[in-house]
């Protein structure tokens, strides 16, 4: 098979699409699993064995089944409900909710790691519990997991692709449609992968700085 | 009751008068198998300077946490200013207080612990400030005017603007008094504020302590093995064994002429 520059050429404006795609699809994603995954990992700190146990039952749940599988549960079965969203939507939603039960046991490890001394001091003042959690314990929580959970960005990358499953158009998607169209591959595929490791390679590089920053 | 309806309202009478501030009645606390406090009665009065001294193991430390409501008893109750800490009466019947009932009754108690406990990633003037504004609801001005007047008590006006990772231990301990302070208690607790210090930076906490017995009318509460500084600042010393008081008195007393060969026993070993 013969390299063609104009192929190429000819597919940038495709890549350019799918690249912003992809990192919506990423940037939302990443947003919703440290927002769920917080609110998990706070649910699981609850008293109420009411409100820890659903929660665990979700994540684990959601954590041993395939991001595959999730992707089409929402995408047929979520209309069937009634709740009909957008492909890019729906992918955001799946990915948000997969990787959320990943940060939420990163949250949880950077909780089990404040010292039980900050909650004492916490309750001797009689902080109300929004302050406890938010101005006490996870500002110091977060900043060790920061890297673990960046970590967890750049995994979420690499599972962006599979959205295109469920229709949406991000890199991989383009690069398939390009193919399908012209009946160049190596040229659209090549571009993916070498834009994968150009985002995710420094990424990690800097993940590694933060780490030697922020966790002590 | 009133504490239910109102939340910013005094339900402890902050009067100090002599009257009865700490009761503890028929207390008892397990750890599993373990009964540390069995069935435990004493009062302490409001303004007096309570001093615990006892063996390790004795339930001292116990005793405190209970008052600051880090841990439940088993049995019996603990009032502070004439309201149940860990019970409400709900029409005439006691029941378990509700979390709203504890912190009301809570906010008349500090207490300093033996490893400072400060937030790491709050400054020294936010440390003081943050439960002032959150729970007072103090405004910043008056919070932070509160802090500065706590600060220079105890010797770090010049620190207030650091993290507590950049003060020595003795200085964050001093921090984590004022920090109490700030709350105005009525109830001070000290549970060997000064075990973890190196040796050279106990003075200066003590110090600070002593000026505040002398100086405010505040009750406090105080597990110590520094004896010279329970003789100091005690009007009463508590001598515990087994989760019971076996003696109290005057420092005078109970230091130089103990009624129980226990008392004697400890002290000579610890002099
Ligand atoms: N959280 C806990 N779980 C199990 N046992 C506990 C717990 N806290 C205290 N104990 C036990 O209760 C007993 C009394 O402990 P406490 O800390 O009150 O003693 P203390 O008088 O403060 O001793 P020290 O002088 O060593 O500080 C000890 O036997 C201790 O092992
Ligand atoms: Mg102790």
């Amino acid at each position: 098979m013969k390299w063609d520059w104009n192929a190429v050429s000819d597919f940038m404006p495709m890549f350019w699409h799918g690249l912003l795609v992809t990192l919506e699809a990423l940037a939302l994603g990443a947003v919703l699993a440290f927002v769920l995954g917080l609110v998990w990992a706070m649910m699981q700190r609850s008293e109420h064995a009411a409100v820890r146990w659903p929660v665990m039952a979700v994540t684990e749940f959601v954590r041993n089944t395939p991001l595959l599988v999730q992707l089409f549960f929402l995408f047929y079965v979520l209309p069937e409900w009634g709740l009909t969203l957008s492909a890019l939507t729906t992918g955001v939603i799946g990915l948000g909710l997969h990787y959320s039960t990943y940060t939420a046991e990163v949250y949880r490890a950077g909780i089990d790691g404040v010292p039980v001394g900050q909650w004492e001091a916490a309750t001797a003042l009689s902080l109300p519990r929004a302050r406890t959690w938010f101005a006490v314990i996870l500002p110091q929580a977060i900043r060790r997991v920061v890297p673990a959970l960046g970590n967890y960005v750049v995994a979420m990358l690499k599972d962006t692709p599979m959205i295109f499953v469920i229709g949406v158009l991000e890199m991989l998607g383009e690069a398939r449609q390009y193919s399908a169209q012209t009946f160049h591959t190596v040229e659209p595929i090549t571009i993916v992968g070498i834009a994968f490791i150009v985002i995710s390679y420094p990424a990690s590089l800097l993940l590694r700085v933060l780490e030697r920053r922020l966790v002590r | 009751m009133s504490a239910d309806s109102s939340p910013s309202k005094e339900t402890v009478n902050p009067a100090v008068d002599g009257s009865e501030l700490i009761r503890f009645d028929k207390v008892t606390k397990r750890f599993g198998g373990n009964t540390v406090l069995d069935s435990l009665d004493f009062t302490v009065s409001s303004g007096k300077h309570v001093t615990l001294i006892g063996p390790s193991g004795s339930g001292k430390t116990t005793i405190l946490r209970l008052l600051m409501t880090l841990i439940k008893p088993d049995e019996g109750t603990i009032k502070v200013g004439g309201e149940y800490l860990t019970h409400e009466d709900r029409g005439g019947s006691l029941v378990p207080a509700g979390e709203k009932h504890v912190r009301e009754v809570r906010k008349h108690i500090g207490m300093v612990f033996q490893q400072f406990n400060l937030f790491p990633n709050m400054k020294v003037m936010r440390n003081i400030t943050e439960a002032p504004m959150h729970v007072l609801g103090l405004s910043r001005d008056e919070a932070e005017e509160r802090a500065r007047e706590l600060l220079d008590l105890v010797d770090l006006t010049e620190h207030a603007d650091k993290y507590p990772t950049q003060l020595s231990g003795g200085q964050q301990q001093r921090v984590a008094i004022a920090r109490a302070l700030a709350m105005r208690p009525q109830v001070l607790l000290l549970d060997e504020v000064t075990s973890a210090l190196d040796p050279e930076l106990v003075a200066g906490v003590l110090d600070v302590l002593r000026d505040i017995a002398h100086s405010t009318d505040i009750t406090m509460l105080c597990v110590t093995h520094e004896m010279n500084f329970a003789r100091d600042i005690s009007d009463d010393v508590l001598m515990f064994d087994a989760g019971r008081v076996i003696e109290s008195g005057s420092p005078e007393k109970i230091f130089s002429e103990p009624d129980h060969e226990r008392t004697r026993q400890f002290l000579s070993a610890v002099l």
